[in-house]
């Protein structure tokens, strides 16, 4: 069912067929999915670790005779991990809640969207070697500071999955996609130690952006040396656009259809159309942005994958659904499912923008702001310091304290705020927005935010 | 195929560890891993998700000259192990050669079997029905003694996994592990005040856990502080004392300190101890220690993931450093000698120095008298995750937190997060209580997500920055 080759789509669900029918099962789909990866670590120009990893996974789930579902997941693509797979699904969906049956998703054989990702070819180890080698050679011959870059890696990986069903659904995708990450560690003597990083990705190992990936990282850790701690107080805070994404991406279950069920996001039922954020603010959900180098043209259920509005003029406009939560909300699903008993949803590639014809009034430019303000290049401990039931967090942070051309580093410090607040307290969108491995968002202006320091 | 992990599978493990060494490779290691997993999820008075996955795989490590090539793989057959061999040799520029050339592998020793009197255990584990049962009695209990619940969760997880290592050096191990956790957690709601609190409560080897399960003393705890957390207003940001609670307050010790005594970072690094051995760096009231065998905890080990037997090791006596944690990898490349702390979440991630039972020892004091010693600070009754970065920056978010003034506990306090720099927290943890206790955890690091006990007695650290608003 699965070889040199990948997985094979016909043979697998001939297979499940063939023992669902020997089971009594009249309804079952199934998940898969396959990938080939290999990644270089390399230290002071000798190869540290050199990875590769063949996996392999399937998800098997059936509606037993009272409609309720159980499933299974396994490594074993093998005739007897399929059997003990389906087995084991039929055997859980005994304890498969009657108030949440999950149905397959009627739109799992609507046509695809088209999504212009071609398969790049691989390099393999010893090539990726050789690019590590030179991008790390590279970022420590650019200051003396920098003595070592503890975190690198460069990774690229071919993956195939698919979804299919007892009602005939097949779905199948194949993609190629590679990662550079650095991290250079830099130290002045009788000062504490400095970091900085940067991430590429791209389809393939010989897209990726090498030289702008050592620049980047070059310049993050060198204007980190500069530092010092911060004074305890309310701060006007401009956030970097990875910044504000990931900040955005830990209250995402603001906008996830299952949290709102299940009593665990701070939307409620009946908060679309309310007011989310200030005026000019506009989120969409874009898995199918050019710039999303993992896009998928289907979710864990088949559906096809869509640019979806969840805020446009800082009001609500959607959830992100599965079958389940959208049989609920009486509305179609949005392509954003997982697969299981319980189905989890989750988002996809955020686009944040200014909403068209809408301003802010406000002219901040990062670059040239002449009060004073802090910088948010990157938070940390995101699992920690988020409660994403309750609105808060409390983020330790990189960043700069600005005051005109005076550029500071804050050392050891935290920024603490409530979503909800940030999100109607925005001041300014800059017009710039950035592609960034994580979405599509510009700086983003708020003021009266918390920070707390050492000094 | 085999079916399960015996000395059956010798000649084929001693093939290829040949096959590798005849290559040039100075160690080959095999690492074979069969799982069965289930996780089940209560909420409100039903159980709402069944989980069950299983999982086979294999790791090979091969190392030439202190670099190593990794090759994981989900394909246990002859062929499937033999072209990851080929695979991983080949990244260190290495090819298979005619077996009789050059024999340097003596063959693998006796079968160590640490599993053997534990093959009973996964058909010990409880039946669905009893486990659903535990999870609804616990969800019970929370609505029975909790007030503006507005969400009730139990869950229980139940990780089995059978593991055998085989090396060039002749190891050859076998071992059973079984690792089950439970938790309640709970949402409350009362108009706009919010507060979401959870337990989790994990151990290791023992079958019958989930029967000895006191579900009405975990709800009781976790209603009593999401009731008081609910109101709570947010923690006034600053420098100041600090009392950590026992238990899962050893965090502090693990994030802070813990993950800079792992060899791993010595090989990067990014640990200001490197060079540290028989120095001081933590105040005297300060010895610490990492363990693989107090008996249930959850970072107990028979054997750790290169076949070695766990051990006691003292990583601080009296604030002085003794040793750091290492794995093979570490011993190769830093010197130090392996202490049975070769740990990785599967056969997909290559062993690294990790922590098992990770604890600061029990004091003289009375949790009192921390408390009594500070005019105006925090209590941290009890914290959240934290993480540490790669200048030995640490964080970690406090759940549950008390102002204390005047010596006294005040009113609670939330949205307080604990950051600081290792070398200058250590040094400030000047008080130990006798209080010493263990919780479960999980630790996520360079070889994944492995089951981890933190703990310590009641500490009190002299000045820690405090965030908050």
């Amino acid at each position: 069912m699965a070889d040199a080759k990948g997985l094979n789509a016909t043979v697998l669900r001939d297979r499940l067929q063939h023992l669902a029918k020997r089971e009594g099962v009249q309804q079952w789909d199934l998940g898969a999915a396959c990938s080939d990866d290999c990644s270089v670590q390399v230290d002071r120009g000798e190869a540290k670790q050199l990875k590769a990893a063949q996996r392999s996974s399937i998800t098997v789930r059936v509606w037993n005779s009272d409609g309720l579902v159980g499933i299974t997941s396994t490594t074993d693509l093998s005739e007897g991990g399929l059997e003990q797979a389906l087995m084991g699904a039929h055997a859980a969906s005994r304890y498969g809640n009657p108030d949440d049956v999950p149905h397959f998703s009627p739109m799992a054989t609507a046509p695809l969207p088209s999504i212009d990702r071609p398969l790049k070819p691989r390099q393999g180890i010893l090539p990726l070697l050789d690019t590590l080698r030179d991008a790390e050679a590279d970022l420590l011959g650019r200051h003396d500071a920098i003595q070592t870059v503890p975190y690198n890696g460069l990774a690229e990986s071919l993956s195939q999955s698919l979804y299919l069903n007892s009602d005939g659904a097949l779905r199948e995708m194949e993609r190629t996609q590679a990662s550079l990450y650095l991290c250079a560690r830099a130290e002045e003597t009788g000062r504490k130690p400095r970091t900085g990083g940067a991430v590429r990705v791209a389809l393939g190992s010989s897209d990726l952006d090498v030289e702008g990936c050592v620049n980047e990282a070059t310049d993050r850790t060198i204007s980190h040396l500069n530092y010092r701690p911060i004074d305890t107080g309310s701060y006007r805070v401009c956030f970097t656009p990875e910044a504000f994404l990931s900040l955005l991406g830990a209250f995402s279950s603001m906008f996830n259809a299952r949290a709102v069920i299940d009593g665990l996001s701070l939307s409620q039922r009946d908060s679309i159309g309310t007011k989310l954020a200030v005026p000019f603010l506009s989120l969409h959900d874009d898995g199918l942005h050019s710039g999303h180098i993992s896009a998928a043209p289907f979710d864990g259920e088949g559906t096809p994958t869509q640019n979806l509005c969840l805020i446009h003029g800082g009001e609500l406009q959607n959830f992100l659904h599965s079958e389940a939560t959208a049989r609920a909300f009486s509305v179609k699903p949005t392509g954003h499912a997982g697969l299981g008993a319980k189905v989890s949803v989750g988002p996809d590639w955020f686009v944040i923008s200014s909403t068209e014809g809408r301003e802010s009034g406000a002219s901040l430019d990062h670059r040239t702001e002449d009060d004073p303000f802090v910088l948010i290049e990157d938070l940390s401990a995101l699992h920690a310091g988020v409660k994403a039931t309750q609105g808060s967090f409390s983020l330790p942070f990189d960043g700069w304290l600005i005051r005109g051309r005076e550029r500071v580093s804050v050392e050891a410090a935290t920024v603490a705020g409530d979503i909800q607040t940030v999100l109607n307290t925005i001041l300014h969108l800059e017009p710039e927005q950035h592609l960034t491995h994580r979405g599509v968002c510009p700086h983003v202006w708020v003021d009266h935010l918390s920070i707390t320091g050492e000094a | 195929m085999k079916d399960r992990f015996s000395d059956q599978w010798r000649d084929l493990l001693e093939s290829l560890i040949l096959r590798g060494t005849c290559a040039g490779a100075d160690l080959v290691e095999v690492f074979l891993e069969r799982t069965d997993h289930i996780g089940l999820l209560a909420e409100q008075d039903t159980i709402t998700s069944v989980s069950p996955s299983f999982s086979k795989g294999a790791g090979l490590r091969v190392f030439r000259d202190g670099r190593d090539g990794f090759v994981s793989t989900n394909d246990l057959s002859d062929s499937g192990l033999l072209r990851a061999l080929d695979q991983a040799l080949a990244m260190l520029g290495l090819e298979s050669q005619a077996l009789a050339e050059k024999q340097r592998f003596q063959g693998l020793g006796l079968l160590k079997d640490h599993g053997l009197q534990k093959d009973n255990w996964l058909s010990r584990c409880p039946e669905l029905d009893f486990v659903s049962q535990r999870l609804l009695e616990g969800t019970e209990d929370l609505n029975r003694l909790g007030r503006h619940l507005q969400v009730r969760r139990g869950s229980y997880s139940r990780d089995w996994q059978e593991v055998l290592v085989a090396a060039s050096d002749g190891t050859f191990a076998r071992d059973v592990r079984l690792h089950q956790s439970t938790g309640l957690s709970v949402l409350a709601a009362d108009g706009e005040h919010r507060s979401s609190v959870g337990r989790r409560y994990g151990s290791t080897d023992q079958p019958d856990d989930l029967a000895r399960w006191n579900t009405e003393a975990s709800a009781a705890e976790v209603c009593e502080s999401a009731g008081t957390m609910m109101r709570a207003k947010y923690v006034d940001a600053g420098q100041m004392p600090a009392v950590l609670a026992n238990r899962f307050g050893g965090v502090i010790f693990h994030e802070a300190c813990g993950h800079l005594l792992e060899t791993t970072q010595i090989e990067r690094g990014t640990t200001p101890f490197a060079d540290q051995v028989g120095s001081l760096i933590a105040h005297p009231a300060v010895t610490a220690i990492d363990e693989g065998f107090s008996g249930g905890a959850f970072g107990s080990l028979s054997m750790d993931d290169e076949g070695m037997e766990p051990e006691r090791t003292i990583l601080i006596k009296d604030g002085i450093l003794q040793r750091f944690l290492s794995d093979r990898a570490g011993e190769l490349r830093t010197g130090h000698k392996r202490t049975g702390s070769g740990r990785r979440q599967s056969h997909a991630y290559a062993a690294a120095s990790r922590m098992r039972n990770t604890f600061i020892d029990a004091g003289p004091h009375k949790p009192e008298e921390l408390i009594a010693s500070v005019d105006h600070g925090l209590y941290c009754k009890s914290m959240g995750g934290g993480s540490v970065g790669p200048t030995g920056q640490f964080n970690f978010s406090v759940e549950e937190g008390y102002l204390i003034k005047d010596g006294q506990l005040g009113q609670p306090v939330k949205g307080a997060t604990l950051i600081g720099d290792a070398k200058e927290v250590m040094p400030r943890i000047s008080m130990c209580a006798d209080d010493l206790e263990l919780a479960a955890g999980f630790c996520g690091s360079v070889s994944g997500s492995i089951f981890v006990t933190v703990g310590q007695p009641h500490i009190k650290v002299d000045s820690i920055t405090v965030g908050g608003r």
